[in-house]
């Protein structure tokens, strides 16, 4: 067991771990926390499976975008002056008996495919190869994300401001 | 112990993906409903970047893991309008109870 298997495990562990505290915590706050180390963990997932650029990117726009966004939400839908922001459950039986069939009919179909893998090298910086790859291949893709986060941006501004 | 390989990745994002499930069909707050389909998201990208680093496809998983991300923010951003009107008009934001069209 080398260390590159011991730093998968740890992140791992974080990451599906505070997952389940995410979904599971009875306190909506301290849900919206554990998923910034949800996101820790996926991020150095990324970076174990060498995408750097990616991995900043979820650091970047997770971490400092949605869950402060999540938060705000939290903050703006519920009584400050009600110290315990709670939230329920329902169909709780009907969810946890689904959830472990499907999670667990995937799980065995995943372990017993024989997935063709390659072998694989050192990886290699990205950001360059990415960067090339966007303003080239991929120019009309970059050009509608852009013009999307500008309408949703736009949109979701005139949505949340709009006088009822 | 085996050496880490594709498996144990697509193991983890079987899980997260699982439990983003668990969270949207469960919860009751709609802020914590879409905690889950941000799980959900992570789970495809963590796919996505797998496949790229253990197949031979170049470098496009990473591209489309970016073009999640980004649709993700998007999607944040206006489900977080709504919701906020949502309370703005029902005083409430538990999903079981936001039950009618028109008031």
């Amino acid at each position: 067991m080398n260390l590159y298997d011991l730093i998968f495990y740890l992140f791992a562990a974080i990451t599906v771990l505070s997952a389940f505290l995410v979904v599971t915590h009875r306190n909506i706050v301290y849900s919206a926390f554990f998923l910034l180390f949800t996101f820790f963990g996926v991020a150095g997932i990324y970076v174990l499976l060498g995408a750097d650029f990616v991995a900043i990117v979820q650091l970047i726009v997770y971490v400092g975008g949605i869950l402060i966004l999540l938060l705000f939400g939290v903050m703006l839908t519920n009584k400050i002056t009600n110290v315990e922001i709670k939230t329920g459950t329902i169909n709780i039986y009907p969810a946890v008996i689904g959830v472990s069939l499907l999670s667990g009919a995937l799980l065995a179909a995943l372990i017993t495919s024989n997935w063709k893998t390659f072998p694989t090298e050192a990886p290699l910086p990205t950001t360059a190869a990415l960067g090339t790859m966007l303003l080239q291949e991929y120019t009309l893709v970059f050009e509608l994300l852009g013009i999307i986060l500008l309408i949703a941006l736009i949109g979701a501004a005139s949505i949340a401001r709009r006088e009822a | 112990m085996i050496e880490v390989g594709l498996n144990h990745f697509l193991v983890v994002s079987t899980l997260l993906f699982s439990m983003g499930i668990y969270a949207i069909v469960s919860r009751k707050n709609a802020i914590q409903v879409l905690m889950g389909v941000e799980l959900i998201l992570n789970a495809a990208n963590i796919n996505f970047i797998a496949f790229t680093r253990f197949g031979n496809f170049g470098l496009q998983g990473h591209l489309i893991a970016l073009f999640i991300i980004v649709l993700a923010a998007a999607e944040a951003a206006i489900a977080l309008a709504i919701v906020l009107n949502i309370y703005k008009t029902l005083s409430t934001v538990n999903v079981d109870e936001v039950d009618s069209l028109k008031d």
